[in-house]
């Protein structure tokens, strides 16, 4: 028998024997591939049969025959009572292999927590959370320090690096939000300050938003998108690969080499990013106020230092300095959190992109509260 | 031995003919050609970078030769309607180098994996098929839950033989079956498959560095080196072969221990 799918197709027969006993004659090409289209059809045929009670199967028409075929058959004779059976005897061992798997029990699958566990389990596993996060903030520290005691012999290669994927890379879509962002809001803006004839204040509202507030979060927001993903989902394939281990058992700390450099690389990148941002934010505010209202983008430039207060920008750039290490850090956290297996990738790369950004505008809403009375003062 | 048990079918599966591979300058395979006969197991052997994997990649339309025809069940791959690549990837089971077990999913669903897609079986039927298949492969039940990154290398090619034959496939591709494996467990996969082609008439394609399991199973071997098919026949003609390679690697003295069961084994039961 050659091992191409035959085509002769499965069929089942009833009859009744010389003795007058019920007898299924089973006959054709029981190989899965064969059943699989009319599979539905034929299990019903067999449950029928099964259920009409005793009989004798004749299973010596069978042509050819894999294990799904058999353990279909062998379910249909089971249900109906171990009944006689009659088989070729160059088929009995894969009946014989499906006999003995059924033999073995499965463990069964994990059990489900009892609803009033929930919030527990729950509890613990933010707690987990925090666990691991205060952790890492001790240890990054501590490697800060250590580069800082030895600086020739810190990071630096890693350190560039990361500074240049995560912020010269950057440079052209934070451009392109800011400068969108510009325009539009300082197209609304002009078009309510018309109406009261406050035109100049132009210049105050958009350098202090966007230097104070819309510059740093547009550019962490992006950050957290754009960069933090990508530490999370290194390090993750690097632990599916067992990259981490072999760094390891080499001696080569992970910390210092590979979390070190990015919470440093986005400390200084992400403040160079929002003072980016922030230029170019305003460039396309001046160019839709003077569209708009008529102003001349000298005068706005010459205006600005005076209407908004340096301390604005310092304010702005320490943020960037908080949220590049928060979005690092939380990157770093998730990454190193994650399983061997492709599921927990996916879920910590999203988990961390979350949790930046919420972080971010969080953090933000701090800062604005505790830095309410700088550089507002008129 | 292997010879009785390929019941008279010599129709290829497999059909090679005049494979070149190139990657940019450097020229892997220069004019192959091989075929794989119906129900015969084929050891395709060569160094280390010798292109043993890309041919069978190849073979498994993974990869398109820079050249040359692949035909598997007759069907040219690279040349075929997908409705025909469906259909004959359907008829095959693979075993990859590193087992490439699916590391979201548990032992048992990554077997079920294959037979959940027919959309056909039922539950209850799904189990007894994983059951045997993982009996098969030497697998208690047990483990049947854990998830792959908690299982030892041995376990994960076994389990990726399992895989490999959860559809009953007429053909199967193995890339280095018993690497990793203890020398009883090679054992229990030499007597597997000889069982298996028993019962299910397959055919495999194994490539292997593996001089036991190879003179053990395979009926025909092909030796890859200097990017052409240095000699395709059953062992003992391929090992008589005049060529550096040849010789190091049969009639090494590794080679010599695996062959000299081989001649025992023939005093005792003559072919
Ligand atoms: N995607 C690729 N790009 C470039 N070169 C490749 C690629 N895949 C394979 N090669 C080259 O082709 C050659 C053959 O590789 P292959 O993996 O087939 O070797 P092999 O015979 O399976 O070796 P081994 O026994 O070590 O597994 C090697 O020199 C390899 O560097
Ligand atoms: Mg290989």
């Amino acid at each position: 028998m050659s091992g191409a799918v035959p085509a002769a197709a499965p069929s089942l027969s009833e009859s009744t024997d010389q003795r007058g006993r019920r007898l299924v004659q089973v006959e054709g090409c029981w190989k899965l591939q064969r059943l699989a289209p009319e599979l539905q059809h034929i299990d019903e045929r067999l449950g029928r049969i099964a259920r009409g009670g005793e009989a004798r199967w004749d299973l010596q028409g069978i042509e050819a025959i894999d294990h799904a075929g058999a353990a279909l058959l062998r379910r249909a004779w089971l249900q109906a009572g171990s009944p006689e059976v009659l088989t070729r005897p160059e088929h009995e061992p894969l009946f014989r292999r499906i006999e003995a798997a059924r033999a073995s029990p499965l463990p069964s699958a994990r059990k489900r927590l009892p609803p009033w566990l929930v919030p527990g389990v729950w509890v613990l596993h933010v707690l987990g959370h925090l666990h691991g996060f205060v952790v890492l903030v001790g240890l990054v520290a501590m490697d800060i320090a250590r580069a800082l005691a030895r600086p020739w012999k810190a990071p630096w290669r890693e350190i560039s690096a990361n500074l240049y994927r995560t912020g010269a890379q950057a440079l052209a879509i934070t451009a392109l939000v800011g400068f969108l962002i510009g325009v539009v809001l300082s197209f609304l803006s002009s078009n309510q300050l018309k109406l009261f004839g406050a035109d100049l204040f132009i210049v105050n509202i958009l350098g202090v938003s966007i230097i104070r507030e819309l510059g740093p979060v547009l550019a962490a927001i992006l950050v957290a998108g754009r960069s933090g993903s990508s530490m999370t989902a290194q390090l993750g394939v690097m632990r599916v690969t067992q990259e981490l281990d072999a760094m390891s058992v080499m001696g080569i700390p992970q910390m210092y080499r590979l979390v070190m450099p990015k919470v440093v690389a986005l400390a200084i990148g992400l403040p160079l990013l929002i003072l980016w941002t922030d230029a170019v934010a305003l460039l396309g505010g001046m160019v839709a106020a003077q569209a708009e209202l008529g102003l001349s983008m000298l005068f706005f430039i010459d205006t600005l230092p005076a209407v908004v207060p340096i301390a604005n920008l310092y304010l702005g750039i320490g943020k960037g300095v908080v949220f590049g290490v928060l979005i690092a850090l939380l990157a770093c956290h998730y990454g190193l959190r994650i399983r061997p297996n492709t599921e927990s990738l996916g879920a910590g790369t999203t988990s961390s992109v979350v949790t930046a950004i919420t972080m971010v505008i969080l953090v933000d809403a701090v800062f604005a509260v505790l830095f309410r009375d700088v550089g507002l003062g008129f | 031995m292997a010879a009785d048990t390929n019941p008279g079918g010599t129709d290829p599966v497999v059909e090679i003919t005049g494979l070149w591979t190139c990657f940019g300058q450097t020229i892997v395979h220069a004019g192959i050609d091989l075929d794989v006969r119906r129900g015969e197991v084929m050891g395709l052997v060569g160094g280390s970078g010798s292109g043993k994997t890309t041919l069978l990649r190849q073979m498994l339309a993974l990869e398109r030769p820079h050249r040359g025809s692949v035909k598997v069940f007759g069907v040219d791959l690279h040349g075929c309607a997908r409705a025909e690549l469906e259909a004959v990837r359907s008829r095959w089971g693979v075993l990859f180098q590193n087992g490439a077990l699916f590391s979201a999913l548990s032992v048992y669903d990554n077997i079920a994996l294959p037979l959940r897609e027919l959309r056909a079986l039922d539950e209850a039927l799904i189990h007894d098929l994983v059951l045997s298949k993982l009996q098969m492969v030497g697998i208690e039940a047990q483990h049947a839950r854990k998830m792959p990154s908690q299982l030892s290398g041995g376990m994960i090619k076994r389990i990726g033989l399992a895989r490999a034959l959860a559809l009953d496939p007429e053909l199967l591709f193995l890339d280095e079956p018993t690497a990793g494996l203890d020398p009883d467990r090679s054992e229990s996969f030499v007597k597997l498959i000889q069982e298996l082609r028993e019962e299910l008439h397959l055919s495999v394609v194994m490539v292997t560095h593996d001089l036991d399991t190879l003179v053990a199973l395979a009926d025909r071997v092909a030796v890859l080196c200097e990017h052409r098919l240095l000699a395709v026949g059953p062992i003992r003609e391929v090992t008589m072969l005049e060529h550096a390679f040849v010789r190091n690697f049969f009639r090494g003295e590794r080679g010599l221990r695996a062959l000299e069961v081989l001649e025992d084994m023939q005093r005792l039961m003559p072919i």
